[in-house]
């Protein structure tokens, strides 16, 4: 087995890959169920992967693969048709996959208990649940009809389920509920019955259906089928312990007792709607009741994402940051020869040093570029994400993506995932409504989240849209006040868009319940941080009732800039070319006075001057004796100011340096460099210079 | 606990100070350094170490006693504690010497007019010898550092 661990990276990259893969049809699949062609290709995908891990010797994937394979292959071949319920089961199994690979990345055996999952796919494949659940999706649509007699409390997919559960040594228990004759909150009783016992278990089942208790829509009794390792009695205990509650009979279920629920049954309640056929299947998945319309999101891309035919290499990562530091390193050296070439003039000596500039310059664009992925890789697992959390809530959600090919330097784009994470499950969870709501307002039921990326100047934009409810700016000031955020002095003077800023505060959240998603205030303060630590911002705009964006902007380059040298004093700074707008020359006696603060005339208006000599406090500093002063004017959003320098040295491209944890928080500073005579100078970040 | 300690030995007026061998990186003569505006007045700047910058602190000035002019026999002992590379400027640096974990008492509330806190404990080596040994998280404790900036504010 030993020559078997050289392969052991290929075979992790490939499955990877076969796995998005997997993913990305079955979601396209998912929203056009007819398509054979992709039913082949995810066919195809499963193949390849079971071979490979065959001959890898990972068991259990290859078995896994296999069942996956022969459902996909009754497909393609005409025998059953692809409904949600087979395309949940494949995507809980392409779960169990990655996370049997994912195993094996850690260093793990990559087994895994498949079972229950392969049960399930053996019973879609054996017809039984199959033929049951065709009838049951179209009566699902169909209006639900009172006074109809049940067939039975557990349809057959539900029977399997719970069978399934038994079997790998969990307990099923049908409990039955009922209030007391006085019991006024009826809905508020049962919901505390409903989360208290999916504590302890999952609810398979529920006469009638969790949407209608919760609109009371029924008497005074329902019934709940719960798979539970937790002892029967605790389970009764903890449903006789919420107030109003009547009598509880809580019968602990055994294959054979259970197969009286199924079919034929004695119907408990007279009005029992068709049920739906979206209940999960394995144990293993989240369980959830029965929704009344399948909660649907749909993932398209605009752009059209075809990776590139060229042939490429695999590169260690390790490799290519050792080639980036000595990189850096020559650029150093670059500089100090053209320094001296100056100094030496020696035309031999200029014209090689020019050659090497150029040689070099091509250099560093190509050591760049290595170092550039498409944010593609961090993208392509968001639709399937936001197809399971729009899901969860019961919303319709559509994720457009446009720019994905848009490169970024790779490690911004590891870290740029988790704050992009954050920010979609807001937009699911705070900025879409629910279906009702949307329709209610006019919209379609269909909320459209948009996930633009694209490059502009220095940097790249990541833009996440919603067409959502907006912030209710009254709530965010009232919840930034309640929480000493803001002192109320300053609320009644904040603009709109500071209000939105609020959002990126610490400690901040309107979510009314704290929900498992995103409700625990810490979400975009935490964001925000990490955007800025990359060098980055974010901002946000919002129009209520229409949506809200989240703008993110990011360097395209971390570690070489091309910068402005300038001497203040007897100091030498640095202010990257990205910060300047224009460079100036201002005569002494064109400074204003206005209000006591030196202002400039700039095209149409005026600005202020700033002397960051006397910012810095640069020993010596004192612009009065000169005539002339060379300004830089530096932008921050609409707002324009000019910087008083003493004298413009030269462009150069620079190194950037981190300057070390001990001196954090520095004023306009935003690093170091050390320039080509061994000199340190700090490189100045204009945007602290603007209020 | 019979632990052995190595320390290095260095001056600041004409006392002598300790600091734990593992601490310490490197000690350098005294090079270039380039102010960093807006900071405390016993942080000096930052240097350039082969490639590195590396903010340094003069040790005098943050101990609270008066400064003096660099001579040839000033140094810079770039310590490393929690992650954090700091060189510190001393009078002078030489010597290396080992010390039982008995010699060591802890001090007095000051000692040559530094705070106990900044203090790990005090030994006592050959007949007249007293050697001060810093803690250098306090020394270089960075909440104290903004607080101190806020104030300059």
């Amino acid at each position: 087995m030993m020559e078997l661990n050289q392969y052991l990276s290929v075979f992790i990259d490939e499955s990877r890959e076969h796995l998005q893969a997997m993913n990305e049809d079955l979601l396209e699949l998912e929203s056009r169920p007819d398509d054979i062609g992709i039913v082949h290709r995810i066919f195809r995908s499963a193949h390849t992967l079971k071979g490979m891990s065959a001959t890898m010797g990972f068991e259990d994937l290859a078995h896994l693969t296999h069942q996956m394979e022969n459902v996909l292959d009754l497909v393609r071949s005409g025998s059953a048709e692809m409904n949600p319920s087979i395309v949940d089961c494949l995507f809980t199994s392409l779960d169990a996959l990655e996370s049997m690979v994912e195993d094996i990345v850690q260093g793990g055996t990559g087994k895994l208990d498949v079972n229950p999952i392969v049960q399930t796919l053996q019973s879609v494949l054996s017809g039984e649940a199959l033929q049951q659940m065709e009838t049951a999706a179209g009566s699902a649509v169909a209006e639900q009809t009172q006074n109809e007699t049940a067939r039975g409390e557990l349809d057959d997919f539900q029977y399997s389920v719970l069978v399934q559960s038994l079997r790998s040594g969990s307990g099923v228990y049908r409990i039955l509920v009922s209030l007391r004759e006085d019991c006024v909150l009826k809905a508020a009783r049962a919901y505390m019955v409903i989360s208290g016992l999916e504590q302890h278990g999952e609810i398979i089942q529920s006469i009638p259906p969790v949407d209608e208790i919760e609109q009371e829509k029924f008497d005074r009794s329902f019934v709940l089928y719960l798979v539970s390792s937790e002892n029967g009695a605790n389970l009764e205990q903890l449903v006789r312990n919420v107030s109003e509650i009547g009598d509880t009979v809580l019968e602990s279920l055994d294959e054979q007792t259970l197969k009286a629920y199924r079919a034929g049954g004695q119907p408990q309640l007279k009005t029992v709607a068709a049920q739906s056929a979206e209940t999960t299947q394995a144990p293993a998945a989240a369980g959830q009741s029965p929704a009344r319309e399948p909660a649907q999101s749909a993932a398209k891309r605009k752009s059209a994402a075809v990776p590139a035919a060229g042939r490429t290499i695999r590169v260690d990562i390790g490799r290519l940051d050792t080639l980036m530091n000595l990189f850096s390193e020559l650029l150093i050296d670059r500089v100090r020869l053209e320094q001296l070439a100056d100094e030496i003039r020696s035309n031999e000596l200029t014209e090689t040093v020019e050659h090497m500039a150029r040689v070099s310059s091509d250099l560093q664009n190509m050591v760049m570029k290595l170092r550039m992925v498409p944010v593609d890789t961090v993208f392509n697992r968001f639709p399937r994400m936001v197809r399971d959390i729009a899901k969860t809530l019961g919303k319709k959600v559509e994720l457009v993506i446009s720019g994905a090919d848009t490169e970024m330097d790779r490690t911004v784009v590891d870290e740029i995932g988790d704050p992009l994470v954050h920010m979609l499950r807001n937009s699911c969870d705070h900025g879409l409504e629910l279906p009702e709501e949307r329709a209610a307002a006019g919209k379609p039921e269909t909320g459209t989240i948009q996930l633009r990326a694209f490059h502009s100047g220095n940097h790249v934009f990541i833009e996440v849209e919603d067409d959502g409810r907006g912030i209710n700016r009254e709530k965010v000031l009232a919840t930034a006040l309640s929480k000493g955020i803001v002192a109320s002095e300053k609320a009644e003077r904040m603009t709109e868009s500071e209000i939105d800023q609020l959002l990126f505060a610490s400690g901040f959240s309107t979510a009314d319940k704290i929900s498992d998603l995103s409700g625990r205030g810490v979400g975009l303060d935490v964001v925000k941080t990490k955007i800025v630590s990359l060098g980055g911002n974010v901002e946000v705009t919002t129009r209520p009732g229409i949506g809200t964006k989240f703008t993110i902007q990011l360097p395209l380059t971390l570690s070489i800039i091309a910068a402005m040298l300038i001497r203040i004093g007897g100091e030498k700074f640095a202010v990257p070319l990205a910060s300047i707008v224009e460079t100036a020359s201002v005569g002494q006696e064109k400074i204003r006075q206005v209000h006591g603060n030196p202002m400039i005339d700039y095209r149409s208006g005026v600005i202020p001057l700033l002397f960051l000599g006397d910012l810095f406090e640069v020993p010596g500093y004192s612009p009065a004796e000169r005539e002339e002063l060379d300004v830089i004017v530096i932008q921050k959003g609409e707002k324009l100011a000019a910087v008083a320098v003493d004298e413009f040295i030269g462009q150069q491209e620079i190194v950037l340096k981190p300057i070390g944890s001990y001196l954090g928080g520095l004023f306009a500073i935003s690093g170091a460099t050390i320039l080509g005579d061994g000199q340190v100078a700090l490189i100045v970040d204009t945007n602290a210079l603007i209020r | 606990m019979e632990e052995e300690l190595k320390v290095i030995v260095f001056t600041l007026i004409d006392e002598e100070y300790g600091v734990e061998v593992e601490q310490v990186r490197t000690i350098e003569r005294m090079l270039p350094m380039t102010r960093v505006p807006r900071t405390p007045a016993f942080v000096k700047g930052v240097i350039n170490l082969r490639g590195v910058v590396v903010p340094v602190i003069d040790l005098r000035g943050r101990f609270g006693l008066p400064e003096r002019e660099y001579t040839d026999s000033s140094r810079i002992i770039i310590v490393a504690v929690n992650g954090m590379e700091v060189g510190m400027i001393v009078d002078s640096a030489n010597d290396v010497i080992d010390l039982d974990a008995g010699q060591i008492e802890s001090p007095p509330e000051v000692a040559g007019g530094i705070k106990a806190k900044y203090l790990r404990g005090i030994a006592k080596i050959g007949d007249d010898r007293l050697l001060v040994l810093l803690n250098l998280e306090e020394v270089l404790n960075k909440q104290e550092i903004v607080q101190l900036e806020a104030m300059g504010e």
